[in-house]
């Protein structure tokens, strides 16, 4: 006699592996599809400028794009992302000429090769994200809430870093913070923040060797003051890491997201083994190449805020290279170089190359431009660096000695 | 007119074939040129005493096949097909059959009798046959029926009540249908073969006596008299006497009361001293009283104790007796039954029993049962043995993990024992005991497991040791890995425990699925079940090296079944099952592999995508007609894994989607693959565009197709927001076909009948659907073309107000509502101001949102806000 269906697992596992498989599937294809709509919408939000306060308001309503923070940025995807993290980074500006006062004001660095990105720790997990807004890693560290071992350190928080990862060693270098456990440390200032984030990381585990619950080390970069000495040993000093150039950071300034004068990057062969531009060959071009953005009225344009126009198109031309506004254009800089009068860019003797490089987000901003035309031709070399220190210390003197009086 | 067909029904029954097909072919052609002719020579020759009995047979079994069918298309066809046919044409058919009933050839009595009932599903829900129940029971009224006449007659009135739902008749036919059925039940007045048609309709009529059943004398009438058919002395009658005790058991619990003490006693002898077939159904009235207070007892725990229906405890006030009754009956064993899944023995159904009497008393049971096991376990003859632990293995779950993990914490030693030295039935059991052990307690994620890493080396050892033993024993054993693997899952720190002996685990497991000794269909299947098992719950990160090394194990294994020699239709069968658990294993590598935090790990498949793939598209090629479900599966996860470099070999997979998608018959592939779809779209993003005419071509003739199982339509919607994201402006050119698509499913929704439970089940996944489309329409839209979707706006905000209109709406539909109307002030912008400005409705329903537990809602609710804030104030 058969069983009614009501009883037939007995002693047989009601186990159907394939409906398992379907179930699990959809549950997989149903989480993909929302977090694509959850970015989307999360991108009108953040991409869109925070509304202006009414004045017809008839009560004051706190302000709802403030209640979005990074860790629903994470959730961005593709373009939105790219452009969101790229107004998150402190991109320090590559310098074209020495600024006064370097002893006093600023703070020198070694930069460590590899990839700059922001490393995110909330919620049992830490996310590293590169400049593009592409995930480096998933992983757990000893961040605060960095992993999932920490469950009875106080409340939920998140941190976030500055850092590079370095390849070689598997190490994150930290530059800088921007958060520790939800305390924002946007508008302090380097010297605050740089004091801060030695201590902090101290607090925490985070410089330990790697192990179950810490994937990766994070390791401080030296800095010190940009005297003689600072530079000296940013510049020729022994570091565990490959160097590439040299930051210097502006003291008193904020943590400011985007292109800043007040951070700057030098490089020469010495500290660094990229100092002039490549192509995707790996080779040196002969002629110095350069991305633009094209605008709608054909200028082509630097990623500086705001925009420096090198050029512009001819409106048949962009029609019969089905070129849009928007496009990253790759330029070759002829024979014919950068005309600068005042401190200002003239004209750029440009040679259409083609579009530029899908992953690519952003157009060459234009002090790297300018860095890199002078690395061809006269460079800023470390002598003028230290040879700016050493007038400044004496400006420094005057300085003490005014007072004095 | 009827017309002579006695010549064709019999040579359509030829052993020649060729005459056969002539046959065949005459009547079919018959039946095309005049259905109402043909029906009713049909019925004719069913009733002529004079035919013989092979053509009315033959002529009753089309007639029944022109009125129903198993699939809903076909059965809908066929009704439609019945009601249009001319009136004098159907009472003359009606005639016949009921002229039929009385007919002393009991065949075609009991035929006659099927196919009024088929007839009667069709026209008594129309109100088309009023006269029917009155004809039938002056049938069993009227002084000269013959008792071959009763008996057809109450045989019809059983089936006519399977087939017709208890609305269709009035409360007066019902009284009267339980009348006659009841009289036909007594002994003193009516044969045998009355009395058991008559019990057998009285089955299929208890759910229409739900009146009756209320009022306290005719239900002690109707009890009494089904309890004395249980004493007849006829097996058939007294089995479906207490077929009847058991639905009742189920149906009307909450009047058991009074009738406890004799319904125990009658059961009781049954168990003891009835043939098999009876004590199975006595067996089946105690599992029936168990499933009814299991579920009382879950409604009640989840609705704070007040669920409007008493609870009796008849398990909890017979416990001492009942157990006792049950554990006999697994000491009655039968030998090498086990594996023969249509078998259903005493034994098996005690054990059942046994089982859900622990879940409905827990605890209480231990006292009773564990003296049992202790006196038995020991014994040497191999039935005392089983039944111990058949006794252990049933009551895991309902007691308390505490009480049961002290037992099996004494008990484990001695059954892993008995895995190694048992006879053959015995393994088995055990096996399987060992396997409910590790269901029920062993959950480390849960806080408690009988496993540790004091036991663990041990059980492991002993499992992979009877891994090779016989199949039987094989499969249960790859059962138990499954349960012990599944305790991992998600279990942090504990599950580095199992690492370590993952690697042998996943060796004896493939050893088991290709073992040479013996070829066991049901073991490979269940050592590839837990193989997927065991990979699904491993943790990734100390097992990634594994799983990179088990990849090219599998992937050697699924193109060794390309080459396999296919000669007969069993072959191929063999082939597709076996590249079904192939394509299942790799399916769930890839999605474990693809979940993986570090590219190094997820570099594991991107790497082999292209053999993957390769051998997938070959696994399809083994096919003509349809596409392989697995298959479809593992490169949806495929797709999902590469990302946009699944495009290269989108050319070669694009015709098997298309296939996929058209397998209306096999509606799970069809739905599986709309799934893939969007898998697809995701991975490839704009990539994707040169394929979209063709895929949405085919999804709109999906969702206008008839035929097409329903549940597959909402995925279809949600797969629109998938690809409107993915092309963005591009989906313009599908708007003006997809749009009106969903217009006309949302008004479908609207007149859906909302006291019937499974469509409104359904009406929710369709909203939720359609939600989805929109929204993804909508963001895709978001950059360029917004006003591309001005037009449709108001029927959404029509949409959108029904839905905001109703009741109760699970979160899962309150969340896609919240996020549309955020969608749509966040496209269409200020355009939507009219429709949102003077909304109380839809402010209090976000007000709703925002107060709600879930996080999810909240948050798509404050958006949402924000949004129509925003445009609000411009």
């Amino acid at each position: 006699m058969a069983p009614s269906d009501l009883r037939r697992p007995y002693k047989r596992p009601q186990l159907s592996d394939q409906q398992r498989r379907r179930e699990l599937s959809l549950k997989r294809q149903e989480q993909s599809r929302d977090a694509e709509l959850q970015a989307r919408r999360l991108a009108s939000t953040l991409l869109s400028l925070p509304p202006e306060q009414q004045p017809s308001d008839p009560e004051p309503e706190p302000s709802s794009s403030t209640d979005y923070d990074l860790r629903d940025a994470s959730k961005l995807k593709g373009p939105a992302a790219r452009k969101w993290f790229a107004k998150q980074l402190m991109l320090p500006e590559w310098m074209i000429d020495v600024p006064h006062r370097l002893p006093h004001d600023w703070y020198v660095l070694p930069r460590p090769a590899g990839r700059r990105c922001f490393v995110v720790s909330s919620d049992g997990t830490t996310i590293s994200r590169q400049r593009n807004g592409t995930v480096l890693h998933r992983f757990p560290s000893a961040l605060p809430h960095g992993s999932r071992n920490r469950d009875g350190s106080g409340p939920p928080s998140y941190s976030i870093l500055d850092c590079i990862f370095h390849e070689m060693d598997q190490t994150y270098y930290v530059i800088d913070m921007v958060c520790w456990k939800n305390y924002s440390y946007y508008n302090c200032s380097t010297e605050f923040r740089f004091t801060w984030l030695k201590e902090k990381l101290a607090e925490t585990k985070a410089c330990d060797p790697p192990s179950y619950y810490h994937k990766y080390r994070f390791s401080l970069v030296p800095w010190s003051r940009c005297d003689l000495a600072g530079l000296h040993n940013a510049y020729a000093g022994e570091v565990p890491f490959i160097k590439d150039g040299i930051l210097f950071y502006n003291k008193h300034a904020h943590y400011q997201p985007g292109n800043t004068p007040l951070a700057l990057v030098w490089k020469d062969e010495h500290c660094s083994q990229y100092v002039i531009d490549t192509d995707s060959k790996g080779q040196v071009p002969s002629h110095q190449q350069v991305v633009l953005e094209l605008q709608d009225d054909g200028k082509v344009t630097t990623s500086d805020d705001p925009p420096v126009v090198f050029s512009c198109l001819n409106l048949d031309f962009i029609q019969q290279s089905g070129l849009q506004s928007g496009c990253l254009l790759r330029f070759a800089i002829g024979d014919g170089g950068l005309t600068i009068v005042d401190g200002k860019l003239e004209r750029a003797d440009l040679h259409y190359v083609g579009t530029s490089n899908r992953a690519r987000a952003f157009a060459d901003t234009y002090s790297k431009i300018m860095f890199q035309s002078m690395a061809r031709g006269s460079p800023l070399r470390i002598d003028d660096l230290v040879a700016s220190i050493s007038s400044s210390d004496d400006e420094a003197d005057t300085l003490d000695v005014e007072m004095a009086v | 007119m009827a017309m002579e067909i006695t010549q064709y029904l019999l040579a359509a029954q030829s052993a020649d074939a060729r005459v056969r097909t002539e046959a065949e072919s005459n009547l079919r052609q018959f039946q095309e040129q005049n259905l109402p002719a043909f029906l009713l020579s049909l019925s004719v020759e069913l009733a002529n005493s004079e035919k013989p009995i092979e053509s009315r047979r033959l002529a009753g079994i089309v007639l029944k096949n022109s009125l129903d069918a198993k699939d809903a298309v076909t059965k809908e066809r066929l009704a439609q097909q019945w009601m249009a046919v001319d009136i004098a044409f159907k009472s003359q058919i009606k005639e016949m059959l009921l002229l039929t009933l009385a007919s002393s050839v009991r065949e075609a009595r009991h035929t006659s009798a099927q196919v009024l009932a088929k007839v009667a599903s069709i026209d008594i829900p129309r109100k088309q046959w009023p006269e029917l129940i009155a004809y039938l029971l002056n049938n069993m009224t009227k002084g000269d029926s013959s008792a071959d006449l009763k008996q057809s007659t109450l045989e019809t009135l059983g089936y006519v009540c399977e087939e017709i739902s208890h609305h269709d008749l009035g409360q007066d036919e019902v009284n009267s249908i339980l009348t006659a059925v009841v009289q036909g039940m007594n002994l003193a007045e009516n044969s045998p073969e009355v009395r058991l048609a008559a019990t057998k309709a009285l089955y299929n009529a208890l759910e229409f006596a739900e009146t009756n059943f209320q009022n306290e004398m005719e239900r002690t009438y109707i009890m009494k008299m089904v309890c004395e058919t249980a004493l007849s002395k006829e097996v058939e009658i007294r089995q479906a006497a207490f077929e009847c005790l058991a639905s009742i058991a189920s149906t009307y619990y909450d009047v058991l009361e009074a009738y406890m003490q004799a319904l125990f006693e009658l059961t009781s002898n049954a168990v003891k001293g009835d043939v098999e077939a009876v004590a199975l159904q006595a067996i089946e009235f105690w599992s029936s009283i168990c499933d009814e207070e299991i579920e009382l007892q879950e409604y009640e725990s989840a609705d704070t104790g007040d669920s409007g229906h008493p609870h009796s405890r008849f398990i909890e006030k017979s416990l001492s007796y009942l157990v006792p009754m049950l554990l006999e009956t697994l000491l009655k064993q039968e030998e090498d039954v086990d594996q023969d899944d249509s078998i259903w023995n005493i034994s098996m159904a005690g054990g059942t029993c046994l089982g859900l009497v622990a879940r409905t008393v827990g605890d209480a049971i231990l006292p009773l049962v564990m003296p049992f096991v202790e006196a038995n376990i020991a014994q040497p003859d191999w039935r005392c043995q089983e039944a111990a632990t058949l006794a252990f293995g049933s009551i895991l779950e309902g007691p308390t993990v505490e009480k049961l993990s002290v037992l099996v914490h004494s008990g484990l030693d001695f059954l892993l024992r008995l895995l190694k030295d048992g006879n053959n039935h015995v393994k088995d059991t055990t096996a399987w005991t060992i396997g409910r052990i590790f269901e029920y307690l062993h959950s480390p994620a849960g806080g408690f497991s009988v496993i540790s890493s004091d036991n663990l080396p041990k059980v492991v050892e002993v499992l992979l040791e009877s891994i090779k033993d016989a199949p039987n024993v094989a499969a249960k054993v790859c059962w138990a890995i499954y349960k012990l693997a599944e305790g991992y899952e998600d279990a942090g720190r504990h599950s580095s425990l199992f690492t370590p002996y993952i690697h042998r685990i996943i060796e004896s497991l493939l050893f088991a699925a290709s073992r040479t000794d013996v070829d066991d269909s049901r073991l490979r299947s269940a050592a590839y079940e837990s193989l997927n098992e065991v990979v699904r719950c491993s943790n990734i990160k100390e097992t990634s090296q594994i799983i990179r090394e088990l990849l090219p194990v599998i992937l050697q294994k699924l193109s060794q079944t390309l080459e396999l020699q296919i000669v007969s239709s069993d072959d191929k069968e063999k082939q597709a099952d076996l590249q079904a658990s192939l394509c299942g294993v790799l399916q769930v590598i890839i999605q474990k592999v693809s979940s993986a935090d570090d590219l190094e790990t997820r570099s594991i498949i991107l790497t082999q995508a292209d053999q993957i793939m390769f051998l997938f598209l070959n696994v399809f090629a083994c096919r003509s007609s349809t596409v392989h479900e697995e298959a479809m599966l593992a490169i949806g996860a495929l797709a999902h894994a590469t990302g946009s470099e699944f495009g290269k070999y989108l050319p070669d997979f694009y015709k098997y989607l298309e296939m996929g998608l058209q397998n209306f018959e096999e509606y799970q592939v069809c739905s599986i693959t709309v799934g893939v779809v969007g898998d697809v779209v995701r991975a490839l993003n704009d990539k994707v565009l040169p394929y979209c005419d063709g895929i949405m071509q085919l999804l709109l003739a999906n969702l206008s197709s008839e035929a097409l199982d329903r549940s597959v339509k909402p995925p279809i919607f949600s797969v629109f927001s998938d690809i409107a994201l993915s092309i963005e402006e591009n989906f313009e050119k599908y708007v003006p076909y997809a749009v009106p698509m969903m217009q006309r499913a949302a008004e479908l929704c609207a007149q859906m009948d909302p006291n019937d439970d499974e469509l409104m089940e359904y009406g929710n996944q369709l909203k939720c659907s359609i939600f989805e489309a929109y929204s993804g329409i909508l963001q895709g839209f978001k950059n360029s073309k917004s006003e591309v979707m001005l037009p449709y706006a108001p029927h959404l905000w029509q949409f959108i107000e029904l839905v905001l209109r109703e009741q109760h709406r699970d979160v899962q539909l309150t969340k896609a509502l919240a996020a549309v109307m955020g969608d749509l002030a966040d496209v269409l912008g200020t355009n939507t101001k009219a429709l949102f400005g003077d909304l109380k409705a839809c402010a209090n329903f976000l007000g709703e949102c925002l107060g709600s537990d879930d996080d999810d809602l909240k948050k798509t609710a404050t958006w949402t806000q924000d949004r129509i804030r925003s445009i609000l104030v411009s």
